[in-house]
């Protein structure tokens, strides 16, 4: 098999396995508590918490174990917004967000916050001008991704800090980090977010595990209720070995980064070469100069995304398109639309991911059939139309 | 199926016919691939393919070890299926969406698809029998189970179609069907069918088609023309329809005639509604063309009673008087358990 789907998730370190098995099978306190049993699981969070504000350049105090990415990403939006309800009534994000922001933006809008989603250009980079337009005294929250789930394109977060920070002093600024982590190093990257979300799995880490970084005590409505765990922000048993593993994915991917980084773009950029050379018509989605270095999305006109998807399965290929919808099917993609690519040539793209793992015989094969699969398709299609 | 047949795409709707013909398929030696199409609504509706029928189909698959895809023909749906069933409504005919749905995506796109990935034939969950004859042409037959019968709604398959589409539990009664799937230990063994019209889950077909198409009421008149009443849209009306016709007259009055141009609907006598012919467009046949002297079996709904009749040019002549077919409804054509072919009454 043949992975090429690491923005969507990506296998999990053998070390996080080992790092995570000790609080699954053994060590099983709730760290909550007050005895022995408790204090083992207690000291195994607050060093996986540790370690976790470390490589995000925050303090332990300003992290928040989530179940997830997209929960903290509503817990950022959503919280920040409701915190800020008194002091005023503006939403502004980008109109190619992940939906885990998206969403809730909507369901703030539907309670009466003003949301404006700023448009993004051609290369997949959203508009500052526009940005600059949306943001007044009123706005409270401002979300714009550090990296976009789809296109990889690099948002220019030092830019968007500079304009909020001058149009819209009391506006939090939050930033969706889950495709940030295996490329950039985030602490620095994010350091002029006030909220930073990120997803373990995304980096080699467990599912069901994120973090929420929250600086300066942002002030944050919960979304979840209870025995107050997380600083009152997200109660419930914490996932101990999920936190210990997300800790352990987060040193290795930070330790390896800048050498993974300069291994797989060259590999990167031989597969979209590799394709361009090979499939006419091939064209690439997002800003090349400005995408991380997994990022490979491409278009063959004529050719539908979803067809192409099975036959690279049947193949051995594992690759994706526009965004997975919890029954399966492909809907077309709204962060290609954003940057105003037409539906054919939406329907026609899919998106190669590399990682941590992907090898130079990943990028052969890949070559291979997919040259192999377009060419199959489109004579039938193109005959079909 | 030749011997050559051996990739077969099967249609998984996560019911327990297509979920039976693909054990079947795969139980008989084909290298089985299941894929469901998603036709409608976004990811919370519970209309069809909702994420709870992908997730039956897909549960199945997993348990027949096949692999499993879903593929999004929303669009085509909309633009083939669900835009013409409101436009038939509005017109004042009465569509059969799932003609429509078999034609255009079935045994349109997914057929399509199955082509371009390299699969010998598609195959559904569909009660009727595809039959292979010596000279290679082929038939399609009543399914075994009379009351399932589905072949109706696949009078617009030709050759090219058929040499390539497996229906295995055509073969079966559904009893029989049930049975297969419990023994497999299926889960979708005791799943109740899908009777409605897929894609209207919540209230009527006049409110859904009114919502696409508006509305426009309208006078009820009686065959000389005198107004009895008024109606709220033609698209709440079929021809033959007795029962919410909202108007009281002391007799039994059916729908004899719909003019969505004047938005006038007209009552009359069971007796108004018998006709000794109907118009056809789009005749199709499957093989042949019977001559108009052949005697045939003649139905106009999906689970009607076939009547015997001839078929004469673009008219299809019948024994005996008949309801009036109403336009819109396809009126299929059979020789014994031989669907012969059929169209569209005008």
């Amino acid at each position: 098999m043949t992975y090429l789907d690491y923005a969507a998730t990506t296998p999990m370190y053998p070390e996080v396995a080992a790092a995570m098995l000790p609080f699954q099978a053994g060590t099983f306190g709730n760290p909550s508590g007050g005895h022995a049993a408790a204090r083992a699981a207690k000291t195994a969070l607050e060093e996986a918490r540790e370690r976790v504000a470390d490589a995000l350049g925050a303090g332990p105090a300003e992290i928040v174990v989530t179940g997830g990415g997209t929960e903290a990403d509503n817990l950022a939006v959503k919280g920040a917004a409701r915190a800020a309800r008194a002091a005023g009534d503006g939403v502004v994000t980008t109109a190619f967000e992940h939906k885990g922001v998206l969403a809730p933006c909507d369901r703030l809008e539907r309670d009466g916050f003003r949301v404006t989603r700023v448009p993004v250009d051609g290369a997949g980079i959203l508009d500052l001008d526009a940005l600059e337009a949306a943001l007044d005294e009123r706005t409270v929250v401002v979300s714009v991704m550090l990296v976009n789930n789809e296109v990889g394109t690099i948002q220019p977060l030092d830019a968007v800090a500079e304009l909020v920070r001058a149009r819209a002093p009391r506006a939090v600024l939050h930033t969706d980090a889950v495709q940030a982590v295996p490329w950039l190093d985030v602490a620095a990257a994010a350091a002029p977010a006030d909220l930073v979300s990120v997803s373990a799995h995304k980096f080699g880490g467990p599912k069901g595990v994120g973090a929420l970084v929250r600086r300066r005590e942002t002030p944050l409505e919960p979304l979840i209720e209870g025995g107050g765990q997380e600083w009152g922000l997200r109660s419930g048993t914490v996932d101990v070995a999920g936190a210990a593993g997300m800790a352990e994915a987060l040193r290795i991917t930070t330790e390896h980064r800048g050498g993974e980084v300069a291994r797989i773009a060259p590999l990167r950029d031989r597969l979209a070469a590799g394709l361009a050379a090979r499939v006419p018509g091939c064209f690439v989605n997002g800003d090349p100069e400005r995408k991380v270095a997994g990022n490979c999305h491409v278009g063959f006109p004529g050719v539908e995304a979803e067809t192409l998807l099975v036959a690279l399965d049947r193949d051995g290929v594992c690759a994706a398109a526009g965004s997975s919808c919890t029954s399966g099917a492909t809907e077309p993609s709204h962060v290609l639309a954003a940057m105003g690519l037409p539906r054919d040539a939406a329907l026609a793209s899919i998106r190669l991911s590399l990682g941590y793992a992907s090898t130079d015989a990943d990028v052969d094969t890949a070559l291979d059939v997919i040259a192999r699969a377009v060419e199959r398709l489109r004579p039938t299609v193109t005959a079909a139309r | 199926m030749t011997a050559s047949t051996r990739r077969v795409l099967v249609a998984m709707s996560g019911g327990v016919d297509s979920s039976v013909a693909a054990a079947l398929l795969r139980d008989a030696g084909y290298e089985v691939t299941g894929v469901t199409l998603k036709l409608w609504g976004g990811e919370s509706d519970s209309g069809c393919c909702s994420a709870a029928d992908v997730e039956d189909a897909r549960r199945v698959a997993a348990q027949l070890d096949v692999p499993h895809y879903v593929f999004n023909f929303t669009d085509d749906f909309d633009a083939r299926v669900v835009g013409p069933y409101v436009d038939a409504y509005a017109g004042g005919r009465t569509p059969n969406p799932c003609v429509e749905c078999n034609r255009s995506i079935k045994f349109g796109r997914l057929l399509e698809r199955a082509d371009a990935l390299g699969f010998d034939a598609v195959a559904t969950g569909h009660h009727a029998r595809v039959q292979r004859e010596r000279d290679g042409r082929v038939q399609l037959r009543r399914g075994v189970d009379d009351a399932k019968d589905q072949s109706y709604v696949l009078y617009m398959l030709g050759q090219a179609e058929l040499a390539r589409t497996l229906l295995p539990v055509g073969e079966l009664t559904k009893a029989q069907v049930r049975e297969h799937a419990a023994r497999l230990g299926l889960r979708t063994a005791t799943k109740p069918e899908s009777m409605d019209v897929c894609f209207i889950t919540r209230g009527k077909r006049e409110e859904f088609v009114t919502a696409r198409a508006g509305a426009r009421p309208g006078p009820v008149v009686d065959g000389d023309g005198g107004v009895l009443g008024r109606h709220d849209g033609v698209p709440g009306f079929t021809i033959g329809q007795r029962r919410g016709v909202g108007v009281a007259t002391g007799e039994r009055r059916y729908v004899v005639d719909l003019d969505a141009a004047t938005a006038t609907v007209t009552l009359g006598r069971r007796d108004d509604l018998l006709r000794d012919s109907a118009g056809v467009r789009d005749l199709h046949f499957v093989d042949r063309v019977p001559d108009a002297q052949e005697p045939l079996d003649v139905q106009v709904r999906a689970h009607g009673a076939p009547f015997p009749g001839r078929v004469d040019g673009t008219r299809v002549r019948f024994e005996q008087p008949q309801p009036r077919v109403a336009p819109g409804q396809v009126v299929a054509l059979y020789a014994g358990d031989v669907l012969l072919g059929g169209g569209i009454a005008t």
